[in-house]
């Protein structure tokens, strides 16, 4: 395969990734401003510096206001990680790499991008935001669909899924580090609104507060939310679930291509990380300190891939 | 489809099941084939629109019909034709005995700048220049065709042909069933093979074919995508491709992997920035080296353009007698070379009847239609040629034949041309029975090109 | 006359090279006027890709630079027996034909200047001595002098600046032969100054075709017929043609180039 081709394939699945975290930030976001507008500049501003957009964002606006964030993260052109943005971006390396693609996951990528072109074409009104979120969900539902049900298991899967949860690792750590402070064990506050508030908002930002009701068979509290979202293997939103599927993928690539690379240590690493870990040690460590190194390591990781792989010269 | 006598014999069998179909089927199934088309990204990019969009090129269901007896007789000519475009470009970059024997002006190519001085002394390996060859026809009346372009550098078209076939089917099964047309889908099997069965001498083992883009943006990206997709090949751009151990490579996630035969849809100016424009980022730095070092297969071959400017067009009859000691079987249509000043001023003085090319142009841009254009238009053109005559040739307006389209209102007529492909190896020609049928969309228009309007049809040739 | 040359080009980078090419034309060929003795290319951090006769029958290689290499060197060397024919090559032909060097290329497309230079040349019997009369005429109009003129710098311009080095009289002569009517071309090469072994640089000048003598070369510079110091390295139609060196590399590194040429007997 091409090194182009498995750049191409690796940020594809991270853009599509990307535009699906995105508008569950934004309808987490969204949620909070319906309900409780007092708080929203303060959670306007965390979702953007979740999306790793504040520079750019000042650049342009000077207040937080939920149309121009929701417009700001949606449709503008010129912020290279919106909806808009990241979906055009994958759909162009779909095309540049659409040999290795089936025409199922080629027209679905396509056709999401036919789609949203015309969504935002315009504007959102409030009224149609969650309409326009949940159909970005769906679409990115499709083209993973059509991945796991035509593509053959090789290298050209690996890339993709590579790509998928690099991205998926980084979104995660970020949205927890931007509201870690609310996941800290301080006994004054805990149960107060402020955080149960809190909490569900990180919890729908990475759609887990359904499944953390199901698998998690204890109070609604920081330390257990923690965990879910850091440790938990079974929620496939986990940092752990992440670099177990990000190592598993580079096996395979190890074992097709037979060659163990840098970047195979550099994922092992990350793993023993998390792996036999408790909350309670990643608290002593320091929340902050383990989820900026963990998003360091994640970037680092994902560079290493490049070059092993010859995404680029 | 309709001849003084009635319906055309071809097209007897279609006649019989169109008259069956309800209309408003087949308009739905019209907006079936486009959704299809659009969902499949089978677009080109106009180059000079504001919003760089993507546009389908319209498709009409009707499929053109050649008889199997017409068919024998293009593909004859074409074989001839393309025969002797291969076999002048190997004379003109070698001995040019066709300028020593006064067939054709020296001035025609030496002044000409498809002419690549570096293809000079130098034969491609299996001596093949033009892989393939797309060659426009049109028909003006029973058995009566003329060739107007030999499209010997990179002609496309070719996945409309294969894709417009493949919507057919997927609409009207029942028709295949019912009537019988030769297959056009071995194409890309027979591309690969006949590529590979050009590759250099030293290569070993299986050859490894490649196709070369100039990136998601150049207007026939998806033909490159979907022929490399076909084929079972890489598409490659320049920035994967350098020189390695004397050899093109390109980059895989495993390393450096030599490319023996290169299907290049890069122009020759942009082709090697080493040897030719040094600003191309487009190119692969050294394959012009690496080329008459022998080492690679360019295709087609740098400098076959001069087989195919509309100059050297006029004396095609001439090139086929002269290479094949036969007649031309395919007619040419007469051609007024405007550097010659009796001739200029015979075509200034009927502008308004003829057809003004340029010599090098292509895509039919910068091409007058007399009898189409207004006074002003027709004024300002006769400026243009009298400021660079050899610029420019004129054609007499021919009266073309015309095929039926499917409109709102029915069957209604409108002109066509046809461009099949060939495909040369040392083994031979080898013409896929079918190609690309270009159809001016406006009533009575004569222009059938994409860029301008035009739309395509599926092409049939009967068997039997 | 046997003449021992080494010229060695070295470039140095400011930052280490991923990826460089270098076409290059250092082998003389054998022809009426020179026999090889012997001849060799060694090349210090790069690597030969591959070689070949290319459309003017010049010997050429590709060179690449070892990645991550900050410098370059090309050092051709060997000896030349040489034979002095008053600068005629006579009536050897490639494969390019003769009206092919009639035709201008963008360093030697004429201008007014050159057009106007061309007219001391007519085509009678005084051809040869027209010839160079057109080739003192371009010295005294464009005198030799280094660091005016660039290796882009056309014919036209070279005349129009008012000064220029061997590759500019070449070209110019080249253009205004052509524009006067006779097939002209670039040639390449070194030339044995007498007073040193150390030279400056590699040397140009030009070959016309005289239908009775054939090629007949005119060193423009030196404003004498190249002689048994002249070795041929490589011709074309203009200077781009016949570069002893052209390359091209990737990425942002500044490149400097040093040349050490001797050549003695």
């Amino acid at each position: 395969m091409l090194g182009k081709t498995a750049g191409g394939l690796y940020w594809m699945f991270r853009s599509l990734e990307r535009a699906e975290n995105t508008a569950r930030l934004i309808e987490a976001g969204f949620r909070i401003a319906l309900t409780r507008s007092n708080d929203a500049e303060t959670e306007w501003k965390s979702v953007i510096s979740t999306s790793a957009a504040q520079i750019a964002y000042e650049q342009k606006h000077d207040t937080y206001d939920s149309a121009q964030v929701v417009n700001f993260l949606l449709r503008e052109a010129d912020n290279p990680n919106s909806v808009y943005s990241v979906v055009k971006s994958a759909r162009d390396n779909a095309r540049m790499v659409r040999t290795a693609l089936t025409t199922e996951v080629w027209s679905a990528v396509n056709e999401t991008w036919m789609l949203f072109s015309d969504l935002l074409k315009n504007p959102v009104h409030e009224t149609d935001l969650p309409g326009v979120l949940a159909t970005i969900r769906q679409q990115s539902a499709l083209v993973r669909g059509a991945l796991h049900g035509t593509m053959l298991r090789n290298d050209i899967y690996d890339f993709c899924r590579i790509g998928t949860f690099i991205e998926r690792m980084d979104n995660t750590a970020r949205i927890i580090d931007v509201k870690y402070y609310a996941l800290l064990p301080a006994p004054s506050f805990v149960g107060s609104r402020m955080d149960n508030v809190q909490w569900e908002t990180i919890l729908r930002s990475v759609s887990a507060h359904q499944s953390f009701r199901w698998a998690v068979d204890d109070d609604f509290n920081a330390s257990a939310i923690a965990n879910f979202l850091i440790l938990d293997r079974r929620l496939p939103r986990s940092l752990s679930f992440c670099t177990a599927q990000i190592v598993s993928n580079l096996d395979y690539l190890a074992e097709q291509y037979d060659a163990r690379m840098p970047c195979h240590d550099l994922a092992d690493g990350l793993r023993a990380r998390l792996k036999d870990r408790d909350i309670a040690s990643i608290f002593e460590e320091g929340l902050h300190e383990f989820l900026s190194s963990v998003i360091q390591d994640t970037a680092n990781l994902g560079f290493q891939i490049e070059q092993n792989y010859r995404f680029n010269n | 489809m309709q001849s003084p006598q009635g319906v055309r014999p071809p097209y007897t069998e279609y006649d019989e099941w169109f008259s069956d179909q309800d209309a408003a089927r087949l308009s739905k199934k019209s907006k079936e084939a486009e959704a299809f088309f659009r969902r499949t990204g089978i677009t080109f990019n106009v180059y000079g629109a504001s919003d760089a969009e993507e546009r389908l090129i319209p498709f009409d269901l009707v499929p053109r019909i050649v008889s199997n007896k017409e068919w024998t007789k293009l593909s004859k000519g074409i074989d001839q034709r393309v025969r002797a475009v291969n076999a002048f470009l190997h004379d003109i970059y070698n001995r040019q005995e066709i300028l020593r024997a006064g067939i054709i002006p020296t001035e025609l190519i030496a002044k000409n700048d498809a002419f690549l001085p570096q293809m000079m002394d130098f034969v491609p390996p299996g001596d093949v220049y033009t892989h393939i060859v797309g060659t426009d026809i049109v028909r003006t009346g029973e058995d009566d065709f003329f060739v107007l372009e030999d499209n010997a550098r990179t002609p496309s078209g070719v996945s409309y042909m294969l894709e417009n076939r493949e919507t057919m089917l997927q609409m009207f099964p029942e028709l295949f069933s019912k009537i019988k047309v030769q297959r056009v889908s071995d194409y890309p099997k027979h591309l690969r093979r006949s590529l590979a069965s050009c590759a250099p001498q030293g290569c070993s083992g299986r050859p490894c074919v490649a196709v070369l883009t100039p990136g998601i943006h150049n207007s026939a990206y998806y033909e490159h995508s979907f022929l490399a997709d076909q084929m079972g090949v890489e598409l490659v751009e320049g920035h994967d491709l350098r020189v390695v151990d004397g050899h093109i490579a390109m980059r895989t996630t495993r390393g450096y992997k030599t490319i023996d035969v290169l299907y290049r849809r890069v122009d020759d100016e942009y082709l090697d920035p080493l040897t030719f424009n040094p600003n191309s980022m487009l190119g692969v730095p050294g394959i012009m080296d690496v080329y008459r070092a022998g080492n690679i297969t360019i295709a087609n071959a740098p400098g076959t353009g001069v087989a195919d400017d509309k100059a050297i067009y006029s004396y095609m009859p001439d090139i086929v007698e002269f290479y094949t000691g036969e007649r031309a079987i395919l007619k040419n249509v007469e051609t007024h070379r405007c550097s010659e000043p009796q001739t200029l001023k015979y075509v200034l003085d009927n502008l308004a009847d003829l057809v003004v090319k340029e010599v090098h142009g292509s895509g039919g841009y910068g091409m007058l239609v007399g009898p189409a254009a207004s006074k002003k238009e027709l004024s300002d053109f006769a400026e243009k040629l009298k400021v660079r005559p050899a610029n420019y040739i004129a054609q007499p307006t021919l009266s073309l034949s015309t095929v039926p389209i499917f409109t709102k209102k029915g069957l209604a007529p409108r002109h066509v041309d046809l461009r099949p492909f060939a495909l040369v190896s040392p083994n031979g020609v080898e013409i896929t029975p079918g190609g690309l049928t270009r159809v001016a969309l406006k009533a009575g228009s004569l222009v059938v090109n994409s860029s301008q309007g035009g739309g395509t049809k599926d092409t049939w040739v009967l068997e039997d | 006359m046997q003449l021992q040359i080494s010229h060695t080009t070295h470039y140095r980078y400011d930052q280490p090279v991923d990826y460089s090419l270098q076409k290059v034309r250092l082998r003389p060929k054998a022809s009426e006027l020179q026999d090889i003795i012997d001849w060799s290319l060694i090349i210090e951090n790069g690597k030969l890709e591959t070689s070949y006769t290319d459309h003017y029958g010049n010997h050429t290689d590709l060179i690449s630079i070892e990645k991550g290499a900050q410098d370059l060197t090309i050092t051709a060397s060997g000896t030349v027996h040489t034979s002095d024919t008053s600068g005629i090559l006579g009536k050897i032909y490639g494969r390019a034909p003769l009206w092919h060097f009639l035709q201008p290329t963008p360093l030697t497309t004429p201008g007014e200047r050159i057009k106007s230079l061309a007219r001391i040349v007519s085509n009678g019997e005084n051809a040869l001595n027209d010839l160079h009369t057109l080739s003192a005429a371009i010295l005294k109009t464009a005198p030799y002098q280094i660091g005016q003129t660039q290796a882009d710098t056309n014919a036209e311009e070279a005349l129009q600046i008012g000064s220029g080095v061997c590759q500019d009289h070449a070209n110019i002569f080249a253009s205004a032969a052509r524009q006067a009517g006779f097939p002209a071309r670039y040639v390449s090469g070194y030339l044995m100054m007498n007073d040193r072994v150390d030279q400056d640089a590699s040397h140009a000048w030009a070959e016309v075709h005289l239908d009775d003598l054939g090629w007949v070369g005119f060193d423009i510079s030196n404003g004498i017929a190249p002689d048994e110091k002249y070795v041929r390295i490589a011709t074309g139609r203009d200077a781009h043609d016949a570069a002893p060196i052209s390359g091209m590399r990737m990425g942002s590194s500044d490149e400097s180039m040093i040349v050490s040429l001797q050549v003695q007997q």
